[in-house]
Parts: structure tokens; C-alpha cells; sequence
């Protein structure tokens, strides 16, 4: 159990550095530095302007100084700063991610529901053409533009019926109805592996020797299916840290909200390389700790885990 | 941390059971059945005739529709859907259905170049991580996770900071997105084809290296490839329309299908087919591809 | 024959009709089954693949697959239509008073959940009586595990299952089946993935429970011999309909339909089939294959793990040399050594004289051209994008063999050498038969005129009378053309009816080699008479010695 959890730490603390270097040689494979391009927009900057910015935030260093002191800072959860303010990357982030880690939070959970109750009844469901529906509804889930379905439950709820505001005003509408488009999103791929690594587990010969004891159909389904089927769908519930940071960025748009997407939004406006790559690096962060979580919560699932030390076990299923 | 998923689109369902699974090999007819029904099946030309007539609106957009997608007849201004103007048209008088039809190979042309790079460049990773060895596998897939670490959408983000927002920063940063899910299905479609047995044969009946690799294993490890080129393509859409959306793509009076919708939300209370009627076409589009690429994989399957 | 005092009756099935699918494509699984169980009979289902054997035990059990339809008839258990009972119904009687045994115990039991837990389970699934308290349930399934013979039962509870051998959870499945005392079991091809010995000591365990519980069973096998050993009576399978139904030894002795005739005439030992024993005496030739000392080591230190160790043997020119084993004894490691896809840890192999044990690149290639291998499995060996020329034809494109009619007319050749009509050499590989594919295979590896096959357990993957008629094909042709067989199997009565020579491997050892009548006749090794002893088919090797 030790080395499976130090192989895990190490494993993430390697991909968070790959994903610095990627993204430190990427920034420094730009035709110009990040401070030429930030007052590219601005005609009257003087190379004296530039250059004593560059001084100021530590572009006139020797490369390999401004790659380990950034490296190191790193760690001491520095990520730069913010050339359009001269905040720090992180302040400025930290002000209004709350916001944000509230909205993806909660529509996390709501979409993980959305995914098991598509899939138990899915399974439950004896009625073929109500199975052929619920079994369809995540492709459907899948092709639906995060700002669209926004647009449109906007344009009924508020337009047509006159039930939610335009913008958020702390009702319960203006704070569910963002929830819920952003869930409806992240539940897709969610429910989709769900259902198919829950049908991959239903081949096998176990599930016929559960039902030759007597078991019911729910039983089978919550006491033996769902743990069985579980892995996968917590693999892609990790992966979609990305999905959410991109739908909320989005749905905040959308629905006037205030958090992470203005500053998303005003550092690409105003070409803020430094704080783009801050967001980057501070995001690849949060996915590989969610990944990190996932992958310790694995064994808990499945015991064969530790034995193989790898994730072969849960894949070999489908064999 | 290392992920890995299987696709979720791409298995095909499981077998039923065979009447007798006494796990003798089954009988000649009963195998035949999957391969030449998925071909007959009406299912698969439901899906592909419209998306021939949107490779038909990319192409020559002016045989679908005779208005001027980029100048319009301000007397005409936000009218609703009629017979004449099945999207309506918009604040410039102009045909939403044109601007859709005319705005289709923009769309297109960035999502193919999306895709074309997630191609190339995850095959060319997949088949190094199964082919080149231990090491380079482990290299690669640990590659392969940093760039699911980091968002697609940031990628674009960072992209279209440095350079200029527009269809090309944007068909890069999507596509880099998408080298991960081919370097996937790539690698573990090689690995397993790779182990059958008629591959072992091919070598032992005097095949060399590439001739085994041409012969047998690209053809039978296509399928899942395929098959994800369609769903990646319907992928690369939605994100291109979204960036689009926030004003990362193409900029106005270009059609572009993320752009149409950003345009229409000013208009959202007194012209509601400005916003839903385009992001209908994409949600069909979409839903279509996906489809596609089921149909491909159960075609391709061996 | 079969029909027992009515009260005595405890399976009535009557006019039973199953089918797949609708319309053009129905496929009949089973076609007006009639069949009566009485109290405590043992009665076998033999047939092949898509007999309906499996059929017609899922729908005792009610567990046929979705896509089945019971399109008439009756199944009565203790005079009660089970066709009739509502889902709740039948699931009070599934596992409280129908068992079932399942056919691979590998991945019958849910991977994520401890041994004791499943017990247990049956337990609280059929609630007696009032509800049991958790040491109760505890001790009930260390008795079960105890009955079933079960090692230290107790700290097997908290195990998971793949922590256990196959042998063991075929046992725990066992114990489970036999839990709550049901009055019938359904054991679907119990012991077809389990090793030889392992079979036999399952089969004991299961037999011996049953009579003393006094509980009926219907087990379903394709194994004629497993059947004869274990039944009261045997029921012949065929093609969706029961063709015979009577008393073990009066089919045995008379058999009334012809194709239990068949059936029969390949399990029985004869003595007369086994290979031409003159070919044994004659001029010491260059052996075919020759391996000395072979080792074959995986992993270092602690993970080291020896899959063969000193292994050697010769096969002599124009005869077939059997490597008989069980799983893991390290004879498909030998025989992809001898296919030099493996490199050796130490030992040398020799081809028709020459040292072939360092060979690369060409050298490989011409081994190849001499030395070909059959796989086990006609499916995977045959790429199902190729028609059956092009799989023959590919060694011969690949050495440039002639023109394009010369190799098509080569194609023919050989599809004739291997009984196969000309005319097939258009189709896929999945228009053919599991046999007419593994005569395609066959032929492949004789387009470059190979005088030695290694065929790794050829036989297995194939329906009984299939594997005679691969068997008399493969005999055929080595007296033709003179080819050496090494022939890999975990079949002794395949092993006894084609092999000259054989050698007995465990453990990655040689245990004991010898030609076959002697080993078989005679064995010297404790372990080859174990194996000898755990072949079914006592009852018929018994009524063919009389």
C-alpha cells in the first residue's frame, strides 16, 4: 500500500513538472516575450518601457534562472504575476475562484446524480423503448454547446415564462439554472463510461450466478454492478477538471456571473501571457491533486489494484 | 498519476451471448451477420446523408441558399422563421440560414485542422509509445498525461493570447487538445493487434517488419481510429464554437456557427431564433458525427 | 425410460421450445425438449457447441439472455410451471431450491467483493426464519467452505477471488450452490476450464455432495467421458433436439441413434487407432527436433520465475511427439522456444540437424520455410480481413514463389491436401467453420513444403467430431508427405490416439518421456499416473476392456 501511494505522489509530482516545462518552453517558443506582447497593443511603448518591465518581472534573466526561480516558486505557490495589474497570478485568481469552485463544485455533484440515476435506470428499467431513451440521453448530453443550452433555458425562464432573471440576483433560478446546464455537460462522458463500463461488468459470468442465487435486480445493480463498474467512471470524473474549468469559464459568461471567467477573459484581451500561463499551470495543479485523490481512492474499490500496481485490473474486465 | 480510460464512445456493445457458450469457436453464419448488417442498416445512411449535405453547405454554400450571407436588407431586419427565411434574419436584415450554410466551412476548415493535427501527431505518439519500447512507452504516456492535465481550452486560450485571435490559433490549440485521445486509441489498438496470433503467423510465413505492418496490423487497428476521427471531429466543433462564442475565433461579419449564436445573444429577448436555431444545426451536426463514428466502429470491427 | 412414479417427479419438462431472434432470422435453440428428473438423478446433457445443452439448462434456471424466447412448453419443478412464476417468484426459488454451477469459476465470483461476503450472501438473500446474527452467518460459511474441502475456510472468508486458484473457487461456488440444500442443481460445464486433476477432484466433491444431499442434478458437459463417470443417465444433444435419453450403460452399450454412435466412437480408447508401431524400429535417422537442456527463466531474484528447466527430447523423422501437461507445466514455452520465438535461458534446439538455437533476422526466415507452428485458436490466427487464397498464398508471395497462376494453383493444391473444395479459396475466414478454418491454418503452414509442424494444442478449441477429423487429417498427411508432428496438448486421449512418442511435463520438468503405448500403458512417474488416473472415461475404458 506504501509504494503504491509513493508511486502515485511521484508520478504526480513528475507530471506537474512535465506540464512546467511544457508549458515554460511553449511561452519562450512565442515570437516574442511575454512583455512584447502585452504592449504590442499599446503603439507608444518606448524600448525603454519594455525593457524595464522586462527587468521588473524578471525576463531580462538567463533563461535556466527564469526557469528554475519560477520552478521553485512554483512550489511555494507563486505562479507569477499579472502584467496587466502586477498582481501576483495567484491573488488574483484566489479573488474570485470562489465564485467559480462553488459553481463547478456543486454542478460536479449534480452531474455525477444525473450520471448514476441515467445509469440505474438504464439498468433497472425493464420498458425497452424507456431503456433506448435513458440509454440515448448522454450522447445527447454530449453534443449540446455549454453556452447554447444556456442561451436557450435563458430565453425561456427569463424571456418567455418571466421566472428567473437575466442576471444573477441570488435566486434560487439565477443559481440552479447555471448548476444545472453546467452538470447537464459535465455528466455526459461521466454517464457514458458509466453505462458502458456497467454493461462490460453485466458480461460477465458473475452477474448470472448472482441471479442464479435468488438476487434481484437492484440488488445485483447497487451491491455488485456498481462497485464493479465504478472505476472507469471515477478515471473520467478525474479527467473532467478541464471540462468543468472550460464550461464554467463559459457558463459564467453566459449568465453575467462573476469568478474566473472575466479574468480569463480580460488576460486574453489584454494578451496577459504571464497570467494565462499562471491559469495553466494552476490548473494542471488542481487536475493532477484530483487525479492523485482518484488514484488513492482506486484500491478502496478494487483490491486487485494494489496486487497489479497498475490499473490493468479494472481494463482486464472488459477481456 | 497515470490515466487511462477507454474511450467513450468507441467500444461497440457487448456481444449478447451466444445460444451455446461452451467456448468452442461458434459457427460460420452467425459471424458473418454484424459486418454486413451494420453496411445495409438504414441507421448508417440516416446518419451520413445529412452530413453529406453539410460537406455540400461547406462546399458550395450558394447552392443552398441564395441570400448574401454577409450583407443584408436592413428592411428585412429580425424577422422570424418563414418560408422564404427558415432561420429568420437577423439585426442587419441578413438570412440566419445563409450566415449558418455560408459559415459551415469556417466551421469545418478549423475543426478538420483540429482533428488533422490530433491525427497525426497522436499516431505518431501512439505508435512510438507501442513500438519503440519499454522506455518510450512510459515517456510517452506520461506525455500523454500532462497534456490531459492541461486543458484544451487553456491551450487554445494561450494560444490565441500570444498570437491573434482567429480560425488557425484556433484549430491549433483544439487540436493539441485532441492528440491524447489518438495517441490512446493508436497505441492500444497496435498493442492489440500486435499480440494476435496472425501477426506471430505473418512473421513465421516470411513477412518483414513493414510488410506485417501494412498488411495486417494498419488494416485491422483502423477501425477504432476511424471511428474517433468522426466523434473528435464533432468534439472539435463544439470547442471551436464555444471559443467562438467568447470571441476567440473568426472575427464579425465572418459567418462562424460559435460567432452567429455570441451575435444573436443581444437580440436573446425579442429574437429567439438568432441563438437557438444555429445551435440546433451544431447539436445535430454533433449527434450525427458521434453516430458516424459508432456505425465505423462496429463496420471495422474484427 | 425416464418416467419415474409421478410422485417421486421432481423436474417435468415437456414440449419445450426456444428461439433466437424473429422473422427471417429465428434460430431454434431447442425444439419440443421433453425431459424428467427424479429426485437425487444425476442426469448428463452432452453435446456440442449449439447443441441446445446450454439452452435448455439456462431455462430450467430461468436465466436464459435476453434475446431467447420460450416459445412454448412447460418446465414443472415438483409439479409447480416455472414458465408461469412472476420475477419475485422465481427469484425465491433461484438459489434456495435451483442451484447452479457455473462453467468458469475465474470470473464467476464479483472480483471486488471477499469470498466470505459471497457465501454469506445467499444467506441473507433468503432470509429463514429469523434474521442470523453476523457470527452466526461466520461459522455457517466456514462450514460450507469446510464441506466443500476448502483449506483454512476460515481465513479464506476474507479473501478476494483472485487470491484463489481455480480449483479453490470452483469449490467456493460449489459450497454456495449447495448452501440452503436445493432440491436441484444446474452445473453448466463445471470443470471444462479446470486442469485435468483439478477436474477429477472437483467432480468428486460435486458428485459426492450431491448423493448425500440427495439433490438432482443437470450437468451439462461436452465431454462424453466426464458424463459416463458422474451420471445416472445420459441425454444426447443435437442440433436443438434430444436425441437419445436413457441409462448410462445402456447407451454406452448400445447406442440407438447414430450420432451417439459417433460420439461414442471417439471417446472410447482404441487400442487399434493408436499410431503404427513399426514406424518405431528402423535406421537411427537425424531427429526431426531436437532440444537439449532447455531453460527457459523469467524475472530476477525474487520474481524468478522458471517456466522450463532442462528439458530434453528428440522427435524422430515422420513421427508425432507429444508434450503432455497441464496449464502453466511450461509446454507452450517449450514449443516457442522450439519456434525460436523465444529465446532460451540456456539448452539448445535443433531443426532437422542443424543448430538453430542463435539464429536472427534471415536466419529465422529460413528456419521458418522447414519449421511451421499451428495455433490453438483458428480465429485469432487467421487475419479476417484476408479471403482463404490470401492467407495461403501469403508465405508464397512473401518468397516470391512462382507467378500469380502458379500461386493460385499451389492455393488449390493445398486446400485439397487439407479436404477443403477449391471454391472456398474466395471466401473470408468467417464464412468457414471452426474446423474449415483450422484446416486453412493447416494448409498455410504446408504452402512452402514445412516437413515438421509444432502444433500448439491444435485440438482444443474444436468440436469432438471436429477433432477427429482434424486428427485424421493430420495423420493422413504425415503419412503423405512424411511431416513430424510436436504436438502440444492437455488432451490425454488426443495425446494416446496420435502420438508415437510422448513426454509428460510438470512444473516446467520432463517428468517422464517415453513412446506412447509404454507411458500410457506403464507409467513410471507418479504424476503421469495421477494424470492417468484424472482422465474421465473410467466407465468406458472399463466396458471397452470387457
Amino acid at each position: 500500500m506504501a509504494a503504491y501511494i509513493a508511486r502515485r505522489i511521484g508520478q504526480a509530482l513528475l507530471v506537474i513538472w512535465l506540464a512546467y516545462t511544457l508549458v515554460f518552453l511553449a511561452v519562450q517558443l512565442l515570437p516574442n516575450d511575454p512583455v512584447t506582447i502585452f504592449l504590442s497593443a499599446d503603439a507608444a511603448a518606448s524600448p525603454e518601457t519594455i525593457a524595464a518591465m522586462k527587468a521588473q518581472y524578471g525576463y531580462d534573466q538567463p533563461l535556466l534562472v527564469q526557469y528554475f526561480s519560477q520552478l521553485t516558486g512554483l512550489f511555494r505557490g507563486d505562479f507569477g504575476y499579472s502584467l496587466a495589474s502586477g498582481q501576483p497570478v495567484a491573488d488574483r485568481i484566489g479573488a474570485v475562484v470562489g465564485s467559480t469552485l462553488i459553481l463547478a463544485s456543486s454542478a460536479f455533484v449534480t452531474a455525477v446524480v444525473f450520471a448514476l440515476i441515467v445509469v440505474a435506470s438504464a439498468t433497472l428499467i425493464r420498458i425497452t423503448w424507456l431503456k433506448r431513451l435513458i440509454i440515448n440521453l448522454p450522447p445527447l448530453f454530449a453534443a449540446v454547446p455549454v453556452f447554447w443550452l444556456g442561451l436557450v433555458l435563458l430565453q425561456v425562464l427569463s424571456i418567455q415564462l418571466g421566472v428567473m432573471s437575466l442576471f444573477p440576483d441570488g435566486s434560487f433560478a439565477s443559481v440552479a439554472v447555471p448548476v444545472f446546464v453546467l452538470a447537464i455537460h459535465v455528466s455526459a462522458p461521466i454517464a457514458q463510461v458509466l453505462l458502458k463500463s456497467t454493461e462490460t461488468v453485466y458480461a460477465q459470468p458473475f452477474i448470472d450466478v448472482l441471479r442464479a442465487k435468488g438476487a434481484s435486480p437492484s440488488w445485483i445493480f447497487f451491491r455488485h454492478g456498481l462497485k464493479n463498474a465504478a472505476a472507469p467512471a471515477m478515471t473520467i470524473s478525474g479527467i473532467t477538471v478541464g471540462t468543468l474549468l472550460a464550461g464554467s469559464v463559459i457558463t459564467e459568461t453566459v449568465f453575467a456571473r462573476a469568478g474566473l471567467g472575466q479574468v480569463v477573459l480580460q488576460s486574453v484581451t489584454a494578451q496577459d501571457v504571464a497570467l494565462v500561463q499562471g491559469l495553466v499551470l494552476l490548473t494542471a495543479t488542481a487536475f493532477v491533486v484530483v487525479n492523485l485523490v482518484v488514484d488513492l481512492i482506486y484500491p478502496l474499490l478494487d483490491p486487485r489494484i494494489l496486487k497489479s500496481g497498475t490499473h490493468g485490473a479494472p481494463r482486464a474486465l472488459a477481456a | 498519476m497515470s490515466i487511462k480510460i477507454d474511450e467513450p464512445l468507441l467500444e461497440s456493445v457487448v456481444e449478447p451471448d451466444s445460444p451455446d457458450t461452451a467456448g468452442k469457436t461458434s459457427g460460420a453464419n452467425t459471424a458473418t451477420e454484424p459486418k454486413q448488417g451494420a453496411l445495409r442498416s438504414p441507421a448508417l445512411w440516416l446518419t451520413v446523408a445529412p452530413l453529406v449535405v453539410v460537406i455540400g453547405w461547406a462546399l458550395f454554400p450558394s447552392l443552398f441558399s441564395g441570400f448574401d450571407p454577409i450583407t443584408g436588407v436592413p428592411a428585412h431586419k429580425l424577422q422570424e422563421p418563414s418560408a422564404q427565411h427558415w432561420f429568420g434574419t437577423d439585426h442587419l436584415g441578413r438570412d440566419v440560414f445563409a450566415r449558418v450554410v455560408h459559415g459551415t466551412s469556417q466551421t469545418l476548415l478549423t475543426a478538420g485542422l483540429a482533428v488533422l493535427i490530433g491525427l497525426i501527431a497522436g499516431t505518431g505518439l501512439g505508435l512510438l509509445a507501442a513500438t519503440a519500447g519499454r522506455a518510450a512507452d512510459a515517456v510517452t504516456m506520461r506525455l500523454i498525461d500532462v497534456l490531459l492535465a492541461v486543458p484544451g481550452f487553456l491551450i487554445s486560450l494561450i494560444i490565441v493570447t500570444a498570437f491573434e485571435p482567429g480560425p488557425v490559433s484556433l484549430g491549433i490549440g483544439v487540436g493539441i487538445a485532441s492528440i491524447a485521445s489518438f495517441a490512446r486509441v493508436v497505441r492500444s489498438e497496435v498493442l492489440r493487434v500486435r499480440s494476435l496470433d496472425y501477426v506471430e503467423a505473418a512473421f513465421m510465413n516470411g513477412g518483414t517488419y513493414w510488410s506485417v505492418v501494412f498488411k495486417h496490423i494498419l488494416p485491422n487497428s483502423c477501425g477504432p481510429v476511424l471511428a474517433l476521427l468522426a466523434v473528435d471531429l464533432g468534439v472539435a466543433i463544439l470547442a471551436i464554437s464555444g471559443l467562438g462564442f467568447l470571441g476567440f475565433g473568426s472575427p464579425p461579419p465572418t459567418p462562424e456557427w460559435g460567432l452567429l449564436i455570441a451575435e444573436g445573444r443581444q437580440y436573446l429577448a425579442s429574437a429567439w431564433w438568432l441563438t437557438t436555431l444555429p445551435g440546433a444545426v451544431i447539436v445535430a451536426v454533433v449527434i450525427l458525427l458521434a453516430g458516424l463514428g459508432r456505425h465505423l466502429h462496429k463496420i471495422f470491427k474484427f | 425410460m425416464s418416467n419415474g412414479d409421478e410422485a417421486t417427479t421432481l423436474l417435468d419438462i415437456r414440449d419445450l421450445s426456444v428461439h433466437y431472434g424473429s422473422g427471417e432470422n429465428t434460430v431454434f435453440a431447442g425444439i419440443k425438449l421433453n425431459l424428467k428428473l427424479k429426485k437425487g438423478e444425476i442426469v448428463a446433457l452432452v453435446g456440442e457447441s449449439g447443441s441446445g445443452k446450454s439452452t435448455l439448462s439456462k431455462a430450467i434456471i430461468g436465466l436464459l439472455p435476453e434475446a431467447a424466447r420460450v416459445s412454448g412448453g412447460t418446465i414443472s419443478l415438483a409439479g409447480e410451471n416455472l414458465l408461469g412464476l412472476s420475477q419475485k417468484q422465481l427469484e425465491s426459488i433461484r438459489g434456495r431450491r435451483i442451484g447452479m454451477i457455473p462453467q468458469d469459476p475465474g470470473a464467476s465470483l464479483d472480483p471486488v467483493k471477499t469470498i466470505g461476503s459471497q457465501v454469506s450472501e445467499v444467506f441473507r438473500l433468503h432470509r429463514q426464519g429469523p434474521k442470523r446474527s453476523k457470527a452466526e452467518l461466520r461459522s455457517e460459511s466456514i462450514r460450507l467452505l469446510a464441506m466443500v474441502g476448502v483449506d483454512r475456510p476460515e481465513y479464506r472468508l476474507g479473501q478476494y477471488p483472485h487470491e484463489l486458484s481455480g480449483g479453490l473457487k470452483q469449490r467456493v461456488l460449489i459450497a454456495i450452490a449447495f448452501a440452503l440444500g436445493p432440491e436441484l442443481l444446474i452445473a453448466d460445464e463445471p470443470t471444462s476450464a479446470l486442469d485435468v486433476t483439478v477436474q477429477q477432484t472437483i467432480l468428486e466433491v460435486f458428485t459426492n455432495l450431491a448423493r448425500e444431499h440427495g439433490t438432482a442434478v443437470v450437468f451439462v458437459t461436452h465431454d462424453l467421458a466426464v458424463a459416463t463417470d458422474i451420471a445416472d443417465r445420459i441425454v444426447v444433444m443435437q442440433q436443438g433436439r434430444i436425441r437419445e435419453d436413457r441409462p448410462v450403460r445402456a447407451i454406452l452399450t448400445a447406442p440407438e441413434h447414430p450420432y451417439t454412435a459417433m460420439l461414442l466412437a471417439e471417446a472410447t480408447p482404441d487400442g487399434n487407432r493408436s499410431p503404427d508401431a513399426k514406424r518405431h524400429s528402423g535406421a537411427p535417422a537425424v531427429p526431426a527436433i531436437e532440444v537439449q537442456g532447455l531453460h527457459k527463466v523469467y524475472g530476477h531474484g525474487k520474481a524468478e520465475h522458471r517456466a522450463v528447466q532442462g528439458v530434453s527430447f528428440a522427435v524422430r523423422p515422420g513421427t508425432t511427439f507429444a508434450l503432455v501437461g497441464e496449464s502453466g507445466s511450461g509446454k507452450s514455452t517449450t514449443a516457442r522456444m522450439v519456434m525460436r520465438l523465444l529465446d532460451p535461458t540456456a539448452g539448445s534446439v535443433k531443426i532437422h540437424g542443424e543448430d538453430v538455437t542463435n539464429v536472427r533476422g534471415s536466419g529465422k526466415r529460413d528456419l521458418w520455410r522447414g519449421l511451421q507452428m499451428v495455433y490453438q485458436n483458428p480465429d485469432s490466427a487467421l487475419d479476417p480481413r484476408h479471403t482463404v487464397s490470401q492467407i495461403v498464398s501469403e508465405p508464397l508471395a512473401n518468397y516470391k514463389f512462382g507467378t500469380k497462376a502458379e500461386r493460385a494453383l499451389r492455393v488449390s493444391e493445398l486446400l485439397d491436401s487439407v479436404n477443403l473444395p477449391s471454391r472456398m479459396a474466395g471466401l473470408s475466414t468467417r464464412e468457414l467453420s471452426g474446423g474449415q478454418r483450422q484446416r486453412v491454418a493447416i494448409a498455410r503452414a504446408l504452402a512452402l513444403g514445412a516437413k515438421t509442424l509444432v502444433l500448439d494444442e491444435a485440438l482444443s478449441a474444436l468440436d469432438v467430431l471436429t477433432q477427429a477429423q482434424i486428427l485424421a487429417l493430420l495423420e493422413d498427411l504425415q503419412i503423405n508427405h512424411g511431416l513430424s508432428y510436436l504436438f502440444i496438448s492437455h488432451d490425454l486421449h488426443v495425446v494416446e490416439r496420435i502420438s508415437h512418442d510422448v513426454g509428460v511435463m510438470r512444473r516446467g520438468e520432463l517428468v517422464e518421456i517415453g513412446p506412447t503405448a509404454k507411458v500410457f500403458g506403464a507409467p513410471q512417474s507418479e504424476y503421469t499416473q495421477l494424470l492417468l488416473d484424472s482422465n474421465p472415461g473410467h466407465l468406458l475404458r472399463e466396458l471397452a476392456r470387457a
